[in-house]
């Protein structure tokens, strides 16, 4: 049986994780935070994929392991697959969850204020709400750059909210 | 006589949302790791943890609340109990044991012999003096908090550091009361 625990110990961690890091470690340096928050997932993810592919062959090319991500490593976390997968075919692919769990629970009405965050970027020091979403992205960000690193895809990661309560994830990988 | 504290929080642990635990241990682990990257000092890295802890607690109470019905505690003995079999169990999926009262009833021990914090988790010889599990100390410490009790909680025994069991020693500070009548409008 897979042991469990409550989801709101990991909701928990992940606002102590932003909060620790933007309010008390780097509480005007929101760069050098964001940089600490992602390589904590970006440890996550590494140590998770290590043990999901532990007794799987190989996968042959780039999609292959991203559909890997898609699928049996987001339905171990999420215990749901990533709804939808595009790509342009050179190295960039775009992982769609439609209800991301994660961002479900963020009080405040992130969508409005992003949206208008998006149009104006200036405006994002004072948003208060579409910082701290933003924040909190960057973790599952160093996740999906963790797993897809230890896979042997060197890539960089980034996360599109303009469709909330969808969450896009941009992988782009290095060539 | 209805039976006014659930005596176990198997039910309620049925019944929430849960996640692999996996993906938890790993998290707490990768956060402990970049800590002592960032803060160096072995002993800061113990006080942060105890504030996160701190701040999930108080936090958490309410969750605790309103899911297990719990109503108040006779005395800091039922609190401990409660703490132990419906606490633990409701977040963690595991139970402490309560033991080593003092004679006043104002101190004791929560022992933990399966602690999902710890999967995996073997401290190098770097790593002497950090106490791993201090976010769960800080846990409990801020719950209570928010229901009037002031407490000192200390380990005395570790299995990260060779000891059988993980042991809490919980110490009831004072007992702070309530101040009436609530503001309303706040």
């Amino acid at each position: 049986m897979v042991r469990e625990v409550s989801e709101s110990c990991m909701d928990s961690l992940l606002t102590e994780i932003v909060s620790s890091y933007c309010n008390r470690f780097y509480a005007n340096k929101p760069e050098l935070a964001a940089r600490r928050i992602e390589a904590i997932g970006y440890q996550v993810g590494h140590q998770l994929s290590e043990r999901y592919t532990m007794e799987r062959p190989r996968f042959s090319d780039h999609l292959e392991a991203i559909k890997f991500i898609c699928k049996d490593f987001w339905s171990e976390l999420f215990k749901k697959q990533i709804d939808n997968l595009k790509t342009n075919h050179r190295g960039t692919f775009v992982l769609q969850d439609n209800k991301f769990r994660w961002l479900s629970r963020m009080s405040g009405d992130p969508s409005m204020e992003l949206s208008n965050a998006a149009q104006d970027p200036s405006a994002m020091p004072e948003n208060k709400t579409a910082q701290a979403t933003g924040m909190h992205l960057y973790f599952p960000c160093g996740i999906i750059r963790g797993a897809l690193s230890t896979l042997g895809i060197p890539c960089a990661v980034s996360a599109d909210i303009s469709n909330l309560p969808a969450c896009s994830f941009v992988v782009r990988i290095k060539v | 006589m209805a039976p006014a504290v659930p005596r176990s929080g198997d039910a309620i642990f049925a019944n929430v949302e849960r996640v692999n635990s996996e993906l938890f241990t790993l998290t707490y682990g990768a956060i402990v790791r970049q800590l002592l990257t960032d803060l160096e000092e072995v002993e800061e890295v113990n006080k942060q943890l105890d504030q996160m802890g701190y701040n999930i607690g108080i936090r958490l109470i309410d969750e605790f609340l309103a899911k297990s019905n719990v109503t108040r505690c006779v005395n800091f003995r039922e609190t401990a109990e409660v703490i132990a079999k419906v606490g633990f169990k409701m977040f963690l999926g595991v139970t402490a044991t309560v033991t080593n009262w003092d004679s006043e009833g104002t101190s004791c021990s929560l022992i933990l012999e399966d602690n999902p914090l710890v999967d995996f988790v073997e401290l190098p010889e770097t790593c002497q003096g950090l106490y791993y599990c201090n976010i769960l100390s800080g846990v409990v410490r801020g719950a209570l908090e928010m229901v009037s009790m002031k407490t000192e909680i200390t380990w005395v025994r570790d299995m990260l550091r060779g000891d059988d069991a993980f042991e809490l020693q919980v110490k009831l500070l004072k007992q702070v009361p309530e101040e009436y009548p609530y503001k309303d409008d706040e």
